[in-house]
């Protein structure tokens, strides 16, 4: 495969170039690097676009909402439930990966604790006990205690919370991206 | 006379393409003899992914990369499309199977000291394709799109997070946004199907020609050393004096082993069918357990046995480390002993990482730091009373999650210790203390649990002894 002769891709009836004069050595060094520049420059124009249309969703900036995520009276003191609400903004074609879930503790009759469902650890979805008034984690085993602290097992820090508020008699959750550390 | 024609139209259609003068010194160029068995992985590799090309091509005919709808494509294509439960399991375990040839092929140029001058970088492009190849592995996972694929990529966004600085960012590249949505799986979609695909073509392209160019490895002889400045010459003087074509002298193993490997995934897309559909996409729905592929099991494990404190520095540091030793093995060595029987440290290397990746696969499997939730109460049988505080106590066990880390007579979880013979192990009070102040595993249970249920927990674990025991 190094012998020339045996190169398939060689075209047949093609012998070397003949010998290069100054001149002509010199106009063919100026025309390769207008070729390359020329080339290069296309290529960036083409490429700039492509780049910044992968990365925008980095850059995407999402006004962020309140939720309404229940009645006041469907909430009992003391009581953590799961409740649903949507992103933010979600595109129109994300269906039911546009909803999100939150674990939401009315802590006491005006105040309520929204948790990220995300474990602090690496994020799977945790899980509430109520009777043992625990979360845990099916991935790795991360507990947490009802008011969202670590109780067991490997995450760094307690679950995220979302801001919450009463706005008449509805509950609401202010949308957030998912934590991440 | 047709036999005429159609030799006349060929000898056309050859001096005007030059096909033979292609494909002749490819199929037609000396390799050494002794190239045996050992030398078909690296074509089975290629046989998977063709295998790959045309199954992932014939789904793509009704998969839609959408995310409100590809779920509802799958469950098209498992349950009602002609041959779309098997098409499936042919792309799973053709995926499975170039996961498992590459990783021999790798296993088996290291072991021969193939990756040696001059074909350093027959190995480093193979490396590449080696992180492709995962890399269609974890995205390939993703388009199936169900509520397993979801979570992991949550879980892969979260990993990517702890990078320093730029963390963030890359986590949102993955996401494509802040959350799970409309962005995501297209672009999982884009990577899977066109530019890790792509970038297999481009570096295929070049090992498959470096390949031709440095020529088949000859077999390994202990004692015969790899020296730069001779090693051409020799090799030359091999192929002169003992070399074969490679087509068919030494083509027919890799097609037989190929077609074998190609009969093996048939068979068990056929028996056993592609791995099932979790439930929706719907990341509201927070009774998941993701697992990944078992490809990646070994790597669940990781995460899960790792030390806390050297988390992030392991997430981060470890595929740096073994990526940068993988890449820098033909220049830590490139010349010198290739046998496996005088380099007994490569053999151990080899080794040792099959014994880790399959410990921690067997590991990954069982996941025995999950907390099991689908424990049922004790049957009256495994606690001898049905009143009283040990029934109580057993009640507890259950409804305050201790089951779900703690195994009773092979009922339960097994994140934490085994508990059947607890009785005979801690006293009184020393329960009393562990159940109120817990540990790093457990948790701390005194402001959860009444006095009455400390009570009855405890009679209930003071009667957990053998058989007869006191």
């Amino acid at each position: 495969m190094k012998d020339d002769k045996t190169d398939p891709l060689a075209p047949h009836g093609h012998g070397p170039p003949p010998p290069e004069s100054p001149e002509v050595a010199t106009r063919r060094r100026f025309l390769a690097r207008v070729s390359i520049g020329l080339s290069g420059c296309a290529g960036l124009a083409v490429a700039a676009p492509m780049g910044g249309f992968i990365i925008a969703p980095l850059f995407r900036k999402v006004p962020h909402e309140w939720r309404p995520v229940g009645k006041l009276t469907d909430f009992k003191v003391g009581e953590t439930v799961g409740v649903t609400f949507m992103d933010a903004s979600p595109l129109p074609w994300a269906g039911v990966t546009a909803k999100t879930a939150a674990w939401l503790r009315r802590v006491s009759v005006e105040k309520f604790t929204a948790f990220s469902v995300n474990c602090a650890h690496l994020g799977c979805p945790v899980r509430w006990l109520p009777d043992a008034h625990l979360f845990m984690c099916p991935c790795h085993g991360g507990v947490y205690y009802a008011d969202g602290t670590v109780a067991a097992g490997p995450p760094p820090h307690s679950l995220s919370q979302y801001a919450s508020r009463i706005n008449g008699d509805a509950v609401e959750i202010h949308t957030e991206p998912i934590p991440i550390d | 006379m047709i036999k005429r024609l159609l030799k006349q139209a060929w000898e056309v259609l050859d001096d005007r393409l030059g096909i033979r003068a292609l494909v002749e010194p490819i199929m037609k160029h000396p390799v050494p003899s002794g190239a045996r068995w050992w030398y078909v992985f690296g074509s089975a590799t290629l046989i998977a992914f063709l295998v790959q090309i045309a199954s992932g091509v014939t789904l793509a005919f009704s998969y839609i990369a959408s995310s409100s709808q590809a779920y509802e494509t799958l469950l098209f294509i498992t349950n009602d499309a002609p041959f779309g439960n098997f098409l499936r399991g042919l792309h799973y375990y053709g995926a499975s199977a170039m996961v498992l040839m590459v990783g021999l092929h790798m296993a088996q140029v290291f072991l021969a000291g193939s990756y040696k001058y001059p074909r350093e970088l027959n190995w480093i492009t193979g490396v590449l394709l080696l992180v492709f190849t995962l890399g269609m592995g974890f995205t390939g996972q993703l388009l199936r799109w169900d509520q397993n694929a979801t979570w992991s990529v949550v879980v892969g966004a979260e990993q990517a997070g702890r990078s320093p600085v730029i963390g963030e960012h890359i986590a949102r590249f993955i996401l494509g946004g802040e959350t799970i949505g409309g962005a995501t799986l297209s672009r999982f979609f884009a990577i899977h199907v066109f530019l890790i695909p792509a970038m297999i073509f481009v570096f295929l392209g070049i090992h498959v020609y470096l390949v031709m160019r440095h020529g088949i490895s000859e077999p390994p002889k202990p004692g015969e050393l790899v020296d730069p400045k001779t090693y051409k010459k020799k090799y030359d003087e091999l192929l002169k004096k003992d070399g074969v074509p490679f087509w068919p002298d030494a083509a027919w193993r890799d097609v037989v082993f190929g077609v074998v490997m190609v009969g093996g995934i048939i068979l068990l897309a056929s028996m056993l069918g592609p791995p099932a559909l979790d439930k929706p996409p719907d990341p509201s729905l927070t009774d998941a357990s993701p697992r990944p592929d078992w490809y990646l099991l070994w790597y669940f494990a990781v995460l899960s046995l790792m030390p806390a404190n050297l988390e992030t520095a392991l997430i981060l540091g470890a595929p740096l480390l073994v990526g940068g030793l993988l890449f820098s093995a033909p220049f830590l060595s490139n010349r010198g002993e290739r046998s496996a029987r005088r380099r007994p440290w490569a053999v151990a290397m080899v080794v040792v990482t099959v014994l880790m990746i399959g410990s921690l696969w067997i590991v990954g499997a069982q996941s025995n730091w999950s907390p099991n939730f689908k424990v049922e109460p004790l049957s009256a049988e495994i606690v001898g009373a049905t009143t009283g505080p040990v029934a109580e106590g057993a009640r507890s066990f259950h409804d305050k999650a201790c089951l779900n880390c703690h195994l009773i007579e092979g009922q339960g979880g097994r994140r934490g210790p085994n508990l059947s013979r607890i009785g005979e192990k801690l006293t009184h009070d020393q329960m009393i203390i562990r159940i109120n102040t817990g540990g790093r595993n457990m948790p701390a249970f005194a402001a959860i649990l009444t006095p009455v249920e400390l009570d009855g927990l405890v009679a209930f674990l003071e009667s957990r002894k053998a058989p007869g025991g006191k």
